[in-house]
């Protein structure tokens, strides 16, 4: 074998052939069906070579890394909060983001800003609703434009968790199969965590191999994380504490009636925990970002 | 000036070959009367090689084991009219109705739009063929002569000027003297005249239309007087005249009467199908769309149905629904059979049979007949189509028909009216608001007109984020325990996680409406924060005053 056949059928991609090996067959011991048939001319087939050449064939398939294709970084879009968009350089493109968080921590708030995001860039949005809790006062409040938002109200009159889940992951499918939305959001916020962790991990798998290469923002709000390593995005809010500064009202000093008390706004704290859009290593971060109450906000 | 005619032959016959394309290899003969006194008017050639012929009785008939036997359809012959006027109004906006198989068009000017004559002569063939009709086409100097050429020679025959009476030489002396498909009455006395014109041609030896030509003129007015002569112009191809044009009425529909009632969808899926190819056919030849299509079943009366057959299975009962673009549920009348009707509005002009049918299937299995079908109907709103400059660098949305078909599959999971858009009322009442179509189209055409207002938006930087609120949808009940009139603490038997004391609270605010209405509303309005296992959550509490009972109406996350 020579070293210049090894590099070049490797750069190539092919498997290597020793030209010197080739050689027309033996007649073979006819069977059966040959002895009536009609005879077939000889082929030349390459002889029996040993385990490590072959092993040195298989490696010759192998492109190697220095040729692979560079794989493009997502496009990031702002997701409405210029203090998520510090934290996380944005929402991206064709891949699936989750938002995990207890009640009151701010997912809504987070899901609702990047809709209206999208929609001001003139995209158009769904909001798939497991639970059937979307305001529509809130959605007006965030700027949303009520137009490009397709609202998906799961459950109909029945209570059980099962049925909605099945429904918004059949819907979920259908919207990713049909395309063209900028952002799909789905709403697992109210679904309890025993029973969205029900979900396989080939669902949230499909799900972001059919957002892959599109230019749909795929986005989650849940309690807990469930979609492991196939969200490329994940962000974890923290619970909402009494006893500081977070919740803020009118005369914190002094006691004061409850008739002359406002909710104004809600502090929201924000985790980095997971991001694969860049190389560097990940690393925890944190934000806090106020979020004002729609009659505080003007 | 050019003109052309189609001319369909055994007109009757084809008519039901159009609903029935899978007959056409068959020996297939139309009879029509009153039993049992029915009788043969129409044959196709298969049969006539069998040697079935028009006149011979249906018992007659009945006795050949190869021939397949159709009731006269008028209904499918005033649809493949129909369906002849619009080939030809394609190619030409001039048009003689001059008979039920046979229309005439003006082809002045159209060479420089369609090409010669002998390609719009073909491409008038084929489309006749798309819309299920085997006919004839002739062109010619003259509507006369086009006419005699499509009546006498098979399939695609131009006729260069000025030689009409060497084409038209070959042709027996006959086809003068047809018009109209068989069966059609003409005058008696038309008829007689007819009769014995042509019985003295024969006995004079004429055969063909050239030796009628080449009778001398004088001697023959002399014997048959203006008929003859105007039989000799004809025979020769010079006869002029203008034509008669028809303003063909835009309605596009399609129906078919069954045998025998059909009771699976399946069935009618297929059925379906082959109408709506034709009707697509028809609005492409005269380059419409549609926004809106109607289907009407007939449906059997159910009191002659076996109870235990199962018919499209139950009905679903109908929701509240907002989308007016669904008609109501089937209505029967006692003794007679009911009409089915459904209505399928479209949100942009769009022209796809394979999206129609699907969103019609969809449709149908979320309300079914529920009784068997007898005659299916399907008319097409006619629309221009729509245009639509794309961009390269505008938002991505979804394709119209792409959607419309996700629409529909998704409003078949969570019903009609969970799926839309939202719209706000003009109310302050609590879930003031209601889910209409979502039509980006509609959105994108007003978003490029607006665009020219240069709206100035804040930019996300300066924009706050809102905090939201999660609706319980119902409320939950909440069971409150107050002191001194001050919420102390609260609990909820539906949700464990919304119970616990009550740490801090704003309010009330109290709202109330329609104070002159029967639903009347009034409220007071609690914000609280509740302790529990995962944190502090926030809640709205809702007292209602009529009622008396408290709720916990949302989240705010």
């Amino acid at each position: 074998m020579s070293s210049a056949v090894f590099s070049t059928s490797a750069a190539q991609g092919r498997p290597f052939v020793f030209d010197s090996e080739i050689r027309d067959e033996v007649c073979p011991q006819p069977s059966g069906a040959e002895l009536f048939g009609e005879a077939r001319p000889p082929r030349r087939v390459v002889s029996t070579i040993s385990n490590a050449a072959l092993k040195d064939a298989r490696l010759a398939e192998v492109t190697p890394a220095s040729r692979l294709a560079a794989r493009m970084a997502p496009e990031m879009v702002p997701s409405g909060i210029a203090e998520m968009d510090a934290l996380t350089g944005g929402l991206p493109r064709g891949c699936l983001t989750e938002i995990c968080g207890s009640a009151s921590s701010g997912r809504s708030t987070l899901l609702l800003a990047a809709l209206a995001a999208a929609t001001r860039r003139g995209e158009f949005c769904a909001f798939v609703d497991a639970s059937d809790a979307l305001d529509p006062q809130s959605v007006a409040a965030a700027g949303i434009e009520l137009d490009r938002l397709l609202w998906v109200r799961c459950g109909g009159n029945s209570q059980q968790v099962e049925p909605r889940l099945e429904q918004l992951m059949r819907v979920a499918d259908l919207l990713l199969e049909g395309g063209g939305f900028g952002m799909i959001a789905l709403d697992l916020g109210d679904i309890p965590p025993q029973n969205a962790r029900r979900i396989p991990l080939a669902t949230w798998f499909r799900f972001r191999r059919a957002v892959e290469y599109t230019p749909t923002v795929l986005l989650t709000i849940e309690r807990q994380s469930i979609a492991g390593s196939c969200s490329s995005l994940l962000i974890k809010l923290g619970s909402l504490k009494l006893g500081s500064s977070e919740l803020s009202m009118s005369n914190s000093q002094y006691p004061a009636p409850t008739h002359a008390q406002l909710l104004t706004k809600v502090q929201v704290t924000a985790e980095l925990v997971r991001s694969r859009m860049d190389r560097k290593p990940v690393r925890s971060a944190e934000i806090t970002f106020a979020s004002r109450t729609a009659w505080a906000a003007g | 000036m050019p003109f052309a005619c189609i001319f369909v032959p055994d007109f009757p016959v084809a008519a039901v070959l159009r609903a029935e394309a899978e007959l056409r290899t068959q020996a297939l003969a139309i009879f029509e009367g009153r039993p049992p006194l029915e009788k043969l008017f129409a044959v196709n050639e298969s049969a006539r090689r069998i040697g079935i012929t028009p006149g011979m009785t249906k018992a007659q008939a009945e006795l050949c084991s190869e021939l397949t036997l159709r009731s006269r359809s008028r209904l499918q012959e005033s649809l493949a009219h129909a369906a002849l006027l619009d080939c030809a109004q394609s190619f030409s906006p001039c048009v003689e109705d001059a008979a039920a198989d046979t229309v005439i068009l003006d082809l002045a000017g159209m060479e420089s739009l369609f090409g010669s004559l002998s390609g719009i002569a073909r491409n008038l063939f084929r489309r006749a063929v798309e819309l299920g009709l085997d006919g004839s086409v002739a062109v010619a100097s003259n509507p006369d002569a086009a006419v005699l050429a499509a009546r006498g020679f098979s399939g695609v025959t131009v006729i260069p000027a000025g030689k009409e009476t060497e084409s038209l030489g070959s042709l027996p002396v006959e086809v003068l003297f047809t018009g109209g498909p068989e069966g059609e009455k003409k005058e008696d006395a038309q008829q007689k005249e007819s009769a014995r014109l042509l019985a003295t041609l024969e006995r004079w030896g004429i055969r063909n239309l050239r030796a009628l030509a080449a009778l001398p003129e004088v001697a023959l007015s002399e014997r048959l007087g203006q008929e003859g002569l105007c039989l000799q112009q004809l025979a020769r191809g010079s006869a002029s005249r203008t034509l008669v044009p028809v303003e063909a009425p835009a309605i596009f529909e399609e129906a078919v009467e069954l045998e025998y009632p059909i009771v699976l969808l399946e069935p009618l899926a297929f059925l379906l199908n082959r109408l709506l190819e034709q009707l697509c056919a028809r609005l492409a030849a005269r380059a419409l769309n549609t926004q809106e299509l109607r289907l009407t079943l007939e449906l059997q009366n159910l009191a002659g149905v076996d109870p235990h057959l199962d018919i499209f299975g139950i009905p679903s009962e109908s929701d509240a629904s907002h989308d007016v673009s669904q008609k109501a549920a089937p209505h029967f009348i006692s003794g007679r059979q009911g009409k089915f009707c459904r209505t399928l509005s479209l949100p942009l002009p769009m022209l796809d049979p394979k999206l129609f049918l699907k969103l019609l299937q969809l449709d149908l299995n979320a309300h079914p007949p529920g009784a068997p079908i007898q005659k299916i109907h399907l008319a097409a709103e006619p629309a221009r189509p729509r245009s639509a400059q794309g961009g390269l660098f505008l938002p991505p949305s979804p394709e119209p028909e792409k959607l419309e078909l996700t629409l529909a599959r998704i409003a078949g999971l969570v019903g009609e009216s969970r799926v839309g858009s939202l719209e706000l009322l003009d109310t302050h009442r609590a879930e003031g608001f209601r889910m209409r179509r979502f039509v980006p189209g509609a959105i994108q055409e007003r978003s490029a007109q607006e665009n020219h207002l240069h709206k100035k938006d804040k930019p996300a930087g300066e924009r706050s984020a809102v905090a939201a609120l999660r609706m319980f949808r119902p409320p939950l009940k909440a069971a409150v325990t107050l002191e001194n009139g001050q919420l102390v603490c609260l609990a909820c038997a539906k949700k464990r996680e919304v119970q616990g004391n009550i740490l801090w609270k704003a309010g009330p605010w109290r709202s109330s409406g329609d104070w002159w209405e029967r639903e009347a509303w009034s409220r007071d309005e609690w914000d609280i924060a509740l302790q529990n296992a995962e944190g502090v959550t926030l809640f709205r509490l809702v007292h209602d005053l009529l009622g008396g009972g408290w709720f916990v109406e949302g989240t705010y996350d």
